[in-house]
């Protein structure tokens, strides 16, 4: 009997405003353990919450983007449980009034696309950090965390292969970078997810019993504990075994997940409406500004790529995969108006480059207008292509303009025809017999003259101006021969 | 000068304003009276002299209580000084900053005194839950203060402070102040920043003065209220100038005596005289009308849901990890927060918290506290009814009997609960309430009654406690120390 896996995934993104979203205090990461903290993120007796305005437009922006229906009123609830990164004791969440519901996200899938739908978006604060000592018994508490502004992005459990749901993640962290509302860095914390997964058998509209897997730090790990699990759940039924709700764990280094906590022993979290924030009513022109805001997409702006500046969709796509680089890609065409040859050169030696220092080509040293300027050096012909190769090496290296490099390093190839002429008229006088081979009709004879022109240029002479002389002086000899 | 210690602050910053007495001389008065006298009290929980003499070196000239000791409940934070709710969990416990009622309290030149004893964290009507000792009433030492501003109540009464503040959740301030012979108000919920008090029950806590009378309430209600972008349930409407409408004249206000709170079996000496007190009233040409909140028989199951509720999530904090009391050698997480709960709570706090997390618990959850939120409306709308009908205040009794004996309700959580029964309502609804003294039983135990009004009307209520203190002398009697 076949089975098929029903997943859903819920995602926690850290949101990338400048304050944390109850206090005035510092988001960004790293620091000193509680350097970044106040009487209100520690939860200090008597402290009081103020929610950040860039939290909440953030927070409706990622609502928007992704269809939500978009709640009137903004309330938040206390969800309690004691745990010691957890300095109130409870978390401020929201609970049966989310700030928004019913969206969905279009995900690529093997022979078309997919839609997810979304169940809700919410926004909560984040809980510190545990450290515990190294073969101590001791455990510290680090707050630096504690208050950061968390939105919650909660799918329908549409999701039915662990390849749809890395599709998934891959697709909603590219829309999450797009509206540049969070890093999406797994390994640092700012995604974090946990999935639902369930089995029926195929054909079947029904849910089977879930259990809940935590603790994946990597899209691929997601997928592979769902593959795990959607094995481990299969076996179960085919053995005549029940499965049992609960929450489990992934362990990345067995890669299987482990039973963390039973149905029976998950917390009452007794929400209940937080006092110390009022609901409020949220203006309808925050949200109509946010949606008018809301920059283009991921999928429009690959299909404008491809129309708008012919690409191929190969190039569209791969270049619309990080927001950066797409925008890179288009200021690079205020400066040359190519599209195509700097897709080959984004694509091919800069994302080589890239890719192997594991950098940025924002953090890179190289400008849209100095790119720009070394693919005019090559279409004036002063450089070849295959020299540009080496000196874009140069330019990521150092920012170097490609003009100066070329000047500083001599490598400014020889059009000048007068030099040409006369290293041309060398070769030919030395290689008779091939000059006459080519006047028989054999074309790969020139090729041969000209790589002995290159060779006594040592690379500089422009291998099309070679190409010319030769082919004159060649053809001037037959006619004078001839007659 | 002597017994600068008895006198008002109204009166001693008009003495300062002449030069013919200087800060410190009012601080050493209040200081020795309060050494004298605090043996038999006990209204405070920490006293420092020193400290507050060199709050006194650098006053700001024109601060509106310049020179003036005002008396703090140990629940409001102070920047490093020891801040306990007078709960053992807190023992040691230094904020590391300052209330915004206590920002403001020290821009406006006032002294802070001393910490005042309390309930531990507020949960009681005694002042017979505090960790350190009960406090006593100073009318009759055999008696309690009242609660659980009962430390601030009696200090002010016994001429140990000038001024005090107390936070009010069910009745913290009007009741005690009534008990005690002062004034007590607690103003409109979202009137006064809540920033830096340490938490009972959020949707209902406020706080506000205890003074010896009503000029002084107005003057410390203008100092320390206000909009404060810290505390999101604070509320941005501008504060009147209170000590502009202290006027000797009630013509033509409207005041509603609800029929709910005048019932058969209440305490004769206390019926007696408040309804003196409302013949005065209309005899200085108020309109007396009756009126009637018809939800009030649910006010106090209603408060003991939501602010049980909420107090149990306030309190969750107090866990023994990062501030506070810490129980020796925990074995492993779990055995921590039990022991350190267990140990550094009281019996009531834990009767609270065990409430509070029984009726959020799932299952329970509509019973109780949803249900009781919708009785909550019901109880406000009953309020709104009234001053929509054109009343200016409502006149009730504060407390339904004048102080009891130490002990007679420790033993018996319901009977203590029922203290404040004509004060709690007016929490829920979040109006403000004043309590002013009315009168004094045979033997001579303070009687209060509490005005209330509509929100953010607090200049009404303190119109109508001026005219009627203008015209008795109650509020001028001292108990025999």
């Amino acid at each position: 009997m076949a089975y098929e896996p029903v997943i859903g995934l819920e995602v926690h993104v850290q949101l990338k405003t400048v304050s944390k979203m109850f206090c005035g205090c510092a988001t960004g990461f790293g620091g000193a353990p509680n350097s970044h903290t106040c009487p209100v993120c520690l939860g200090f007796p008597g402290a009081l919450p103020v929610l950040n305005q860039r939290a909440l437009t953030g927070s409706i922006r990622v609502a928007v983007a992704v269809g939500c229906k978009i709640s009137d009123k903004i309330t938040f609830h206390r969800k309690n449980y004691f745990y010691p990164d957890l300095p109130k004791d409870y978390q401020i969440s929201q609970y049966d009034e989310p700030l928004s519901e019913h969206g969905h996200l279009k995900i690529k899938i093997s022979g078309g696309e997919k839609t997810i739908r979304i169940k809700r978006v919410h926004m909560e604060e984040d809980a510190g950090k545990l450290i515990h000592e190294e073969g101590g018994d001791s455990s510290f508490v680090d707050f630096n965390r504690s208050g950061m502004p968390l939105l919650e992005i909660v799918s329908e459990p549409d999701i039915n292969s662990p390849e749809e749901a890395y599709r998934y993640l891959t697709d909603l962290k590219l829309l999450l970078r797009y509206l540049d509302v969070s890093d999406c860095d797994m390994e640092k914390g700012s995604l974090r997810c946990d999935a639902n997964i369930s089995i029926r058998k195929k054909g079947e509209t029904g849910l089977g019993t879930k259990a809940e897997v935590k603790n994946m730090n990597s899209f691929k790990a997601v997928k592979s504990a769902l593959e795990f699990e959607f094995e481990r759940q299969v076996k179960r039924l085919e053995t005549g075994e029940r499965i049992v709700q609960e929450t489990r764990l992934w362990d990345p280094d067995r890669e299987i997940t482990v039973s963390m906590r039973s149905k029976e022993e998950a917390h009452d979290y007794r929400y209940f409406p937080e006092p110390d924030l009022v609901p409020f009513m949220l203006q309808n022109d925050l949200i109509e500004m946010e949606r008018k805001n809301l920059p283009e997409l991921p999928g429009a702006r690959k299909a404008r790529f491809a129309s708008a500046f012919g690409l191929p969709e190969y190039d569209a796509e791969v270049l619309t995969q990080e927001k950066e680089t797409a925008d890179y890609f288009e200021e690079c065409l205020g400066f040359y108006d190519k599209p195509k040859i700097i897709s080959n050169w984004l694509m091919g030696d800069v994302s080589g480059y890239l890719n192997a220092k594991n950098l940025s080509v924002r953090n890179s040293k190289l400008r849209p207008q100095g790119l720009a300027g070394l693919l005019k050096e090559v279409d004036s012909g002063k450089i070849s292509g295959k020299m540009a190769k080496d000196i874009i090496i140069e330019m990521l290296d150092t920012g170097e303009d490609a003009g100066v490099i070329i000047s500083e390093k001599g490598l400014a190839q020889i059009s000048d025809s007068g030099e040409l002429d006369k290293v041309s008229e060398e070769v030919i006088a030395e290689n008779r017999k091939t000059a006459e081979d080519f006047l028989k009709g054999k074309d790969n004879a020139l090729m041969f003259l000209v790589g002995q022109v290159m060779k006594r240029t040592k690379g500089k002479a422009n291998p099309a101006v070679v190409n010319r002389i030769l082919r004159d002086k060649l053809t001037k000899k037959q006619g004078e021969e001839d007659a | 000068m002597d017994n600068l210690y008895s006198l008002t602050a109204g009166e001693l910053l008009s003495l300062l304003d002449k030069k013919s007495v200087k800060p410190e001389e009012i601080i050493e008065s209040v200081y020795s009276r309060a050494q004298s006298v605090d043996k038999k009290i006990k209204g405070y929980i920490h006293l420092d002299k020193e400290k507050a003499l060199d709050q006194g070196k650098s006053l700001p000239a024109a601060g509106r209580l310049r020179g003036i000791p005002v008396a703090i409940k140990d629940n409001i934070c102070v920047e490093g000084e020891l801040t306990t709710c007078a709960s053992k969990i807190l023992r040691g416990f230094k904020p590391p900053y300052n209330a915004t009622v206590i920002e403001k309290l020290k821009s406006e030149g006032a002294i802070i005194c001393g910490r005042t004893n309390m309930d531990e964290f507020a949960f009681g009507s005694s002042c017979e839950n505090s960790s350190y000792y009960p406090t006593l009433n100073p009318w009759d030492t055999g008696r309690i203060p009242g609660g659980s501003s009962g430390g601030s109540a009696a200090v002010v009464s016994a001429d140990e402070a000038i001024m005090a503040l107390g936070s009010d959740t069910g009745g913290s301030i009007r009741q005690p102040a009534s008990l005690c012979g002062v004034v007590g108000m607690k103003p409109t919920y979202g009137r006064v920043s809540r920033y830096g008090l340490i938490a009972f029950a959020s949707s209902l806590d406020q706080i506000g003065p205890l003074t010896k009378d009503v000029k002084d309430a107005a003057l410390l209600l203008g100092v320390i209220a206000g909009y404060d972008g810290k505390d999101s349930t604070s509320v941005n409407i501008p504060v009147p100038d209170y000590l502009g409408y202290l006027k000797n004249d009630v013509k033509g206000m409207k005041i509603g005596i609800p029929k709910e709170y005048f019932v058969s079996g209440m305490d004769k000496e206390v019926e007696g005289s408040v309804k003196e007190a409302i013949a005065l009233l209309k005899g200085k040409g108020a309109q007396i009308v009756d009126v009637s909140l018809p939800h009030t028989e649910y006010a106090v199951a209603v408060y003991y849901i939501l602010a049980t509720a909420e107090a149990s999530s306030n309190l969750a904090r107090f866990d023994g990890i990062q501030y506070g009391y810490r129980c020796a050698d925990p074995e492993n997480l779990l055995d921590l927060y039990e022991r350190t709960r267990g140990e550094g709570f009281g019996a009531e706090a834990k009767r609270r918290i065990i409430l509070g997390t029984y009726v959020l618990s799932s299952g329970y959850y509509d019973a109780y506290y949803l249900k009781a939120q919708k009785v909550r409306t019901l109880i406000k709308n009953d309020f709104e009814r009234v001053f929509e009908s054109g009343c200016d205040c409502i006149l009730t009794p504060t407390s339904p009997t004048p102080a009891f004996k130490i002990g007679e309700r420790v033993l018996d959580p319901l009977s203590m609960y029922l203290s404040d029964i004509f004060t709690i309502s007016v929490n829920l609804a979040g109006v403000p309430g004043l309590s002013i003294p009315c009168g004094f039983t045979k033997n001579g135990l303070p009687i209060g009654m509490q005005l209330i009004g509509n929100f953010f009307k607090e200049e009404k209520l303190f119109r109508i406690a001026y005219t009627y203190e203008s015209n008795t002398d109650w509020h001028k009697r001292s108990p025999g120390l």
